[in-house]
């Protein structure tokens, strides 16, 4: 059973700002889908490889290397032209280290 | 809206310009949007410099590309350089693309016409285009009606005769259930044959970038146009692609082996498994063998993709932090408030809710019994399909068990077994809640009664559901005596969480 305390732990994990009625009815809905998910339990997967992507079977058709060569980069301009805080071509986000 | 071949016959024939066309099409898409809200932006000047280049072309005698002049809709959630693709989303409601999606940039260098961007579910994560930050399209069938999602601006578009052809994106029925819900047609191709570079990623395994239309081949002219291997989609195959166009002219279907799958047809409701039936019986007037095929583990797909797909969203969402994508909190503290108070505040609650599982179902603990596990379904799931396509050449199936719904209305389908206990639960004098839904969800089922006496009751019933499900299944019917009243069923995006269902109640 998922407990709010769960909950509060898998927002933090996530980097979710939640509100107090944000987190009932996150705590509700997670329990339900849960617990709809749990049909996999009941499933007999020995032996089974998990399939991580439909692609990869190492045939000519869908081998995913390309040739490694150079082209333009994108430009720090662009790159950083959607940022909501930018100073000098970098983006620009609160203090992470304090001074000594 | 004029089909591609009558766009393209009449640019030859000189009976009207590419220029003409995309006015056309941007006047009817921009009157249309106040009753559909199909469109979230409109590119004008972007359709109008594309279609003056194909006018040019023409002047200069030269052949015409194969979208050349062709309205086109692009999903909001398709990048566009230098036109703003929100996703649905305020987290984006300024990004400007810096580059365009490779679909975008081989359908524009085939001549088409970019008049917008379509409106969709926050993320692509919804099934009935409720979830945008822009509003919900609405269905231009009936305007009461949900369009389908997650890319139901994309559907609405081509249905509401705005454009011919339009782009989507699929990765749990994106493109199929809006296209079945407006009454369209759309593909979603196979998985590698169209680059998602430029897709703006919900769950990689799974994404797909695929076309609408009107009709078959100019659905098919539009896929011709974007398949096919991009460098810069290490997922995209290299696989020849076909001449769809030419394919389509030399049909051929005699003899064709279809499947229908028992446990698709087995939710349908009446109506839908109707229309089915008449399909199939026009295939067999045209000398197809039909016959019932068997897909088992069909009752594990909903629970393997939402774990797969939530899983992935939470890792691919986590992008946007308030640093590289347009949207930060202004309450911001350290960098760690800043990441958490910015996608708190800018993601809408189906994607924090879809976060917040993928967050769980991937963290210490959980990873193997619903991670891994779903991974193992899903390549069970695949195997049944290689199975069933060794003994037929195509499955034809209902794409939803049920047509486009009401507009803050849940379609429910729940077995007699679990209808008849929700009955059970309702005290008298109610007589009978008998609910229908597809088997698999858990749904909560909230019933105000307006009683003009003793003003409003409160019915919670629950309804808990785990397949396999008896698979009879009634239609809902609300009886509260002595008055009858009509019971709206809020449906939630996802189909697979619960309901909190207020009614709408009629005396």
């Amino acid at each position: 059973m998922l407990t709010e305390k769960d909950v509060r732990y898998v927002a933090n994990l996530a980097n979710l700002t939640l509100s107090d009625e944000e987190f009932s009815r996150m705590s509700h809905d997670l329990a339900g889908i849960l617990s709809q998910m749990d049909v996999l339990s009941k499933v007999d997967t020995t032996g089974v490889a998990p399939m991580a992507q439909v692609l990869f079977d190492d045939t000519d058709e869908t081998s995913t290397l390309r040739p490694d060569v150079e082209r333009a980069p994108l430009g720090s301009d662009l790159a950083v032209a959607n940022s909501a805080v930018t100073s000098g071509g970098y983006y620009k986000v609160p203090r992470v280290i304090e001074k000594g | 809206m004029r089909t591609i071949s009558e766009i393209q016959s009449g640019l030859r024939s000189r009976a009207f310009s590419a220029v003409e066309i995309a006015r056309e099409a941007l006047a009817h898409a921009e009157d249309t949007n106040s009753s559909t809200n199909a469109f979230i932006s409109f590119s004008r000047e972007r359709a109008l410099a594309a279609a003056e280049q194909v006018d040019a072309q023409i002047a200069a005698g030269a052949e015409l590309s194969p979208m050349a002049g062709v309205p086109v809709a692009v999903k909001d959630v398709i990048s566009t350089k230098g036109l703003r693709t929100t996703c649905g989303s305020r987290m984006l409601e300024n990004y400007i693309p810096p580059y365009d999606a490779t679909a975008v940039e081989r359908l524009e260098a085939a001549g088409g016409v970019i008049i917008g961007k379509a409106n969709c579910d926050e993320f692509a994560m919804g099934s009935s285009n409720e979830n945008s930050a822009y509003g919900p399209v609405r269905n231009p069938v009936d305007l009461d009606r949900v369009p389908g999602g997650s890319s139901g601006g994309s559907a609405a578009a081509v249905a509401q005769g705005s454009v011919p052809v339009s782009l989507g994106s699929d990765t749990g029925g994106s493109i199929r259930q809006p296209a079945s819900f407006c009454g369209v047609v759309g593909v979603t191709p196979t998985y590698g044959r169209v680059s998602r570079y430029g897709l703006v990623a919900f769950a990689s395994s799974l994404d797909h970038i695929g076309p609408f239309g009107r009709n078959v081949s100019d659905t098919a002219a539009l896929l011709q146009v974007i398949a096919g291997r991009d460098l810069m989609d290490a997922t995209s195959a290299s696989a020849p692609v076909p001449d769809y166009l030419a394919a389509l002219r030399n049909v051929d279907i005699r003899g064709m082996k279809i499947g229908v799958p028992a446990e698709y047809m087995r939710h349908a409701t009446g109506d839908t498994a109707a229309r089915v039936h008449e399909s199939l019986d026009a295939l067999r007037g045209l000398g197809c063998q039909v016959r019932e095929i068997s897909l088992p583990n069909t009752d594990y797909a909903i629970a393997a993709y939402y774990v797969i797909c939530t899983a992935e969203a939470s890792a691919n969402l986590a992008r946007y932090d308030g640093v590289r994508y347009t949207a930060r909190s202004a309450k911001s503290g350290s960098l760690n408030e800043m990441y958490s108070n910015t996608r708190g505040e800018f993601f809408g609650p189906e994607v924090k809710r879809r976060i917040m599982l993928g967050t769980y179902v991937l963290s210490h603990g959980y990873y193997d019994a619903y991670y891994k596990k779903a991974q193992q379904v899903r390549a069970m799931i695949t195997r049944d399909f290689t199975d069933a396509f060794r003994e037929v050449d195509a499955i034809v199936a209902p794409v939803s068990p049920f047509p486009a719904f009401k507009l803050g209305e849940k379609v429910i389908v729940v077995p007699l077994a679990a209808a008849a206990s929700a009955a059970r639960r309702l005290p008298a004098p109610e007589s009978a809640l008998v609910v229908t839904m597809v088997a698999g969800f858990t749904v909560t089922v909230k019933v105000v009664v307006a009683d003009t006496e003793s003003g409003s009751v409160t019915v919670r019933v629950t309804v808990v559901l785990v397949p396999p499900a008896p698979t009879a299944a009634v239609k809902l019917k609300v009886r509260v005596a002595p008055v009858p009243v009509n019971v709206r069923l809020e449906r939630t995006p996802a189909g697979l969480c619960d309901h909190e269902v207020v009614s709408d109640v009629a005396a």
